[in-house]
């Protein structure tokens, strides 16, 4: 018989333990993938996050350093200075990567630190059990935004992506959804660049991810996914944010 | 044997040089030696001081609390640190920016007018090495020669300034004695 | 060997270079930042890295990453910094990555001076970030010291796995003295074979401290406390001076404690039989060098540089078989060697039995 789907060599054996309907599990199928065409498995090691994110260090067939909340993108430089010919990449949720680590994830930009990261923007907190997070949208109901999310009190969500964008040492900023097969082939494409620009040495990348949580959103998968296309395309823009010309080029 | 000695001033006196040019001037004669200063957040202005122990033996404790010798380049120096003479001691003041009062019996009193000296040798900043050669015939463990080697390695990248210094200290050694 | 006069923090740095640190990540903080100073101009030219971080949390967790990879890495900090790195030291130790830290203490607590002091021993020894673990700390008294522990504490980071703390302080960074550039003697081999670098031709490896179970969780803590009582057992280490015979025992480390051997001298001129042991490991506390003492001498007087923190551990080595008591400065300032006799003499009133030494 002959085998037309398997495992990519980027995911171990271990099952996802991801709630049904999370897309971490998409994502993590995705650069697993592009490690493997780009046949990196090998020379690359990752950096966990704290929160669901965090997971990923058992899924993946390479190398993985657990970092401290928010840390990741400091870990990352660590490992990057002391090893530049290798790959690094962080995998990282929106709580710790535009929240309790943003003055990392600006100032990784800001060296042009040559690692690449993955951004899953779920607009909450998940493994705490659904808090407000620097993402959730106006009105959106969390344990810590009970009657809604207030502009008033705590602002309106943090589009991270564009921030980072702005910082002359990323050179690609990429904002991305898998809610369809459609939006997946792209990311792919987008994560696939953010890896190359890395091999590159052409500076940082950023690869958000629109990603569901249906556990903290009280949604089925299904509506979850509707859920997503209904309220965060329009906040959250897709596309290729940043892409510098020698980017383009690749 | 041990020479302690204390130098206070405005900053950009040259305070800290002085100590270093004794320091090193222990380093050519292989002396123990300790080069303190009072460090502080300010980089320019304010007060400035430091201390240099020199030994011929190990040195312990650090810490100068009176001196064999104190070199004060300014008023606020000297009523700060007057007081931190050793009996017997010497206490080396720059007349032309401080005046004397109250005069402590127990200790030499040798008051310089180091400031118009460098002033009259053409350079105001070398009034800290007319202070300098006040305080050498005052010291067991530091002298012409060691400082004359020192001065020749600490100008070495500005050989210009070598000679304005020697004069400075000459001047200074002259009127001590 | 070439005996050159430098500044304390300088020598720190100079000592990593010779011990083969290839990796500096800091923020710059006063009295510490010669450390990243002297650092940035002399590590590049041999081919090490030197990163100025967006903090401290950056810099340690820099630090951490760099540690992975087996690679020796240093950070140097000053208090309020050291407390910033806290989350990320608690990781380290709990990943046991071989790094060197260096805290120039000044005083605190909050933003606090600029002067000496000695008040994060408790922050140092007894854990300071969250969880329990322990690093070894190490404390230079002098120059030379400066230079010999920092170069030591890279091997001993290797051997043990774990984060070694060189616990100094703005007295001693600043201050310039004579010392010896000495080689350092071939390192001891350690083999690293739990470093990321790549899974090229070996099962992939995690570095992460996350147990998922309590009883994974129970696990890796008994494995820890059994390392840190092999450390306990054997790198104790401690300076003792003149207490041969001594019936009066000063314990102080750092800056105080090279005071202190002015004042064991001072006593010893006056007949009065005193002695110093000075601690080099703050952690482990080298209580093996006070036990043997403890039937000869009357009393203990411990000399610090804040409210009294060293003197817990000097208590528990005492066993309350001698009265242990503090004689402290605090806020930068330093005792001098006279100020630490007279309350000695305070305290213990001591007689002025013994031979007149000079």
């Amino acid at each position: 018989m002959k085998k037309v789907f398997e495992r990519t060599k980027g995911l171990s054996d271990a099952h996802f333990t991801f709630c049904p309907g999370c897309t971490h599990g998409t994502i993590m199928r995705l650069i697993a993938e592009v490690m493997d065409e780009l046949n990196i498995i090998e020379d690359t090691i990752g950096v966990s996050p704290v929160g669901c994110a965090g997971f990923c260090q058992d899924f993946f067939t390479c190398d993985f350093v657990g970092a401290a909340h928010g840390r990741a993108q400091a870990v990352g430089t660590g490992i990057k200075r002391s090893l530049p010919d290798k790959m690094v990449f962080t995998y990282q949720g929106d709580g710790d990567i535009a929240a309790i680590g943003t003055q990392h994830a600006i100032h990784c930009a800001a060296r042009g630190e040559k690692i690449t990261s993955i951004m899953v923007n779920n607009a909450i907190y998940g493994m705490t059990g659904g808090q407000m997070a620097p993402t959730t949208l106006e009105g959106m109901k969390t344990t810590t935004s009970p009657y809604g999310r207030d502009p008033i009190s705590v602002g309106m969500p943090m589009d991270f992506p564009k921030i980072i964008a702005n910082i002359p040492g990323a050179v690609y900023v990429a904002s991305v959804s898998v809610d369809s097969p459609k939006n997946i082939n792209k990311a792919k494409k987008a994560i696939k660049k953010a890896f190359q620009v890395q091999q590159a040495g052409l500076g940082f990348a950023l690869v958000s991810v629109l990603s569901t949580c249906p556990t903290n959103w009280g949604l089925s998968p299904v509506d979850s996914l509707k859920w997503l296309r209904e309220n965060m395309l329009p906040i959250y823009e897709l596309g290729e944010l940043k892409e510098t010309e020698e980017v383009k080029s690749l | 044997m041990m020479d302690k000695v204390i130098m206070a001033g405005f900053g950009g006196q040259g305070i800290m040089f002085l100590g270093k040019v004794l320091a090193y001037a222990g380093m050519t004669t292989d002396l123990e030696l300790c080069w303190i200063p009072s460090y502080g957040p300010e980089m320019r202005g304010g007060t400035a001081n430091c201390s240099v122990i020199l030994s011929d033996e190990e040195i312990h404790s650090p810490v100068v609390d009176l001196a064999d010798a104190v070199v004060v380049m300014n008023q606020p120096a000297y009523e700060r640190f007057k007081s931190r003479v050793k009996p017997g001691g010497v206490l080396i003041v720059n007349s032309s920016l401080a005046t004397t009062d109250n005069k402590r019996e127990d200790i030499t009193i040798i008051e310089i007018p180091a400031s118009e000296i460098a002033n009259n040798l053409g350079n105001a900043s070398i009034a800290n090495m007319v202070c300098l050669g006040a305080l050498l015939p005052n010291m067991r463990l530091a002298d012409w020669e060691s400082v004359e080697k020192t001065m020749e390695k600490l100008t070495i990248k500005r050989p210009e300034f070598l000679q304005g210094n020697l004069d400075a200290i000459k001047k200074g050694i002259e009127f001590a004695n | 060997m070439e005996r050159v006069l430098m500044k304390g923090n300088e020598i720190i740095g100079e000592a990593a270079i010779q011990a083969g640190c290839k990796l500096f990540f800091g923020y710059p903080i006063t009295p510490s930042t010669e450390v990243i100073e002297y650092l940035s101009a002399n590590l590049p030219p041999k081919g090490g890295t030197v990163l100025q971080a967006e903090d401290e949390i950056g810099a340690i967790n820099m630090c951490y990453g760099a540690a992975c990879t087996g690679n020796r890495v240093l950070t140097a900090s000053s208090s309020p910094g050291i407390s910033l790195k806290q989350e990320g030291i608690s990781f380290a130790a709990a990943v046991e990555l071989p790094m060197v830290l260096v805290n120039v203490n000044r005083c605190g607590p909050g933003l606090g001076g600029l002067g000496p002091a000695q008040s994060d021993y408790f922050q140092s020894t007894k854990g300071g970030g969250h969880g329990d673990y322990r690093l070894i700390v190490l404390a230079p008294s002098k120059a030379q010291e400066l230079y010999d522990y920092t170069m030591e504490a890279f091997d001993l980071a290797d051997q043990y796995r774990n984060p070694v703390m060189v616990h100094t302080d703005g007295f001693l960074g600043q201050t310039m003295e004579p010392v010896v550039l000495k080689e350092r003697p071939q390192a001891p081999d350690v083999n690293k074979d739990w470093i990321v670098t790549g899974a090229k031709n070996r099962e992939k490896r995690i570095l992460a401290s996350y147990s998922l179970t309590n009883e994974v969780g129970e696990a890796n803590n008994i494995a820890w406390e059994n390392k840190y009582k092999e450390i306990q057992d054997k790198e104790q280490r401690w300076e003792s001076f003149h207490t041969e015979d001594a019936e009066y025992l000063l314990v102080s480390y750092g800056t105080t404690g090279r005071i202190c051997k002015s004042t064991v001298l001072n006593a010893r001129k006056k007949g009065i039989k005193l002695g110093l042991i000075r601690p080099i490991t703050l952690w482990p506390f080298p209580e093996k060098g006070i036990k043997p003492l403890l039937n000869q001498i009357k009393g203990i007087l411990t000399v610090e540089l804040n409210t009294g923190q060293m003197i817990e551990d000097v208590k528990l080595a005492a066993e309350c078989k001698v009265p242990v008591k503090l004689y402290r400065r605090q806020g930068g300032m330093l005792p001098t060697e006279d100020e630490i006799l007279e309350n000695l003499e305070k305290i213990f009133q001591p007689e002025e039995s013994g031979e007149v030494r000079n």
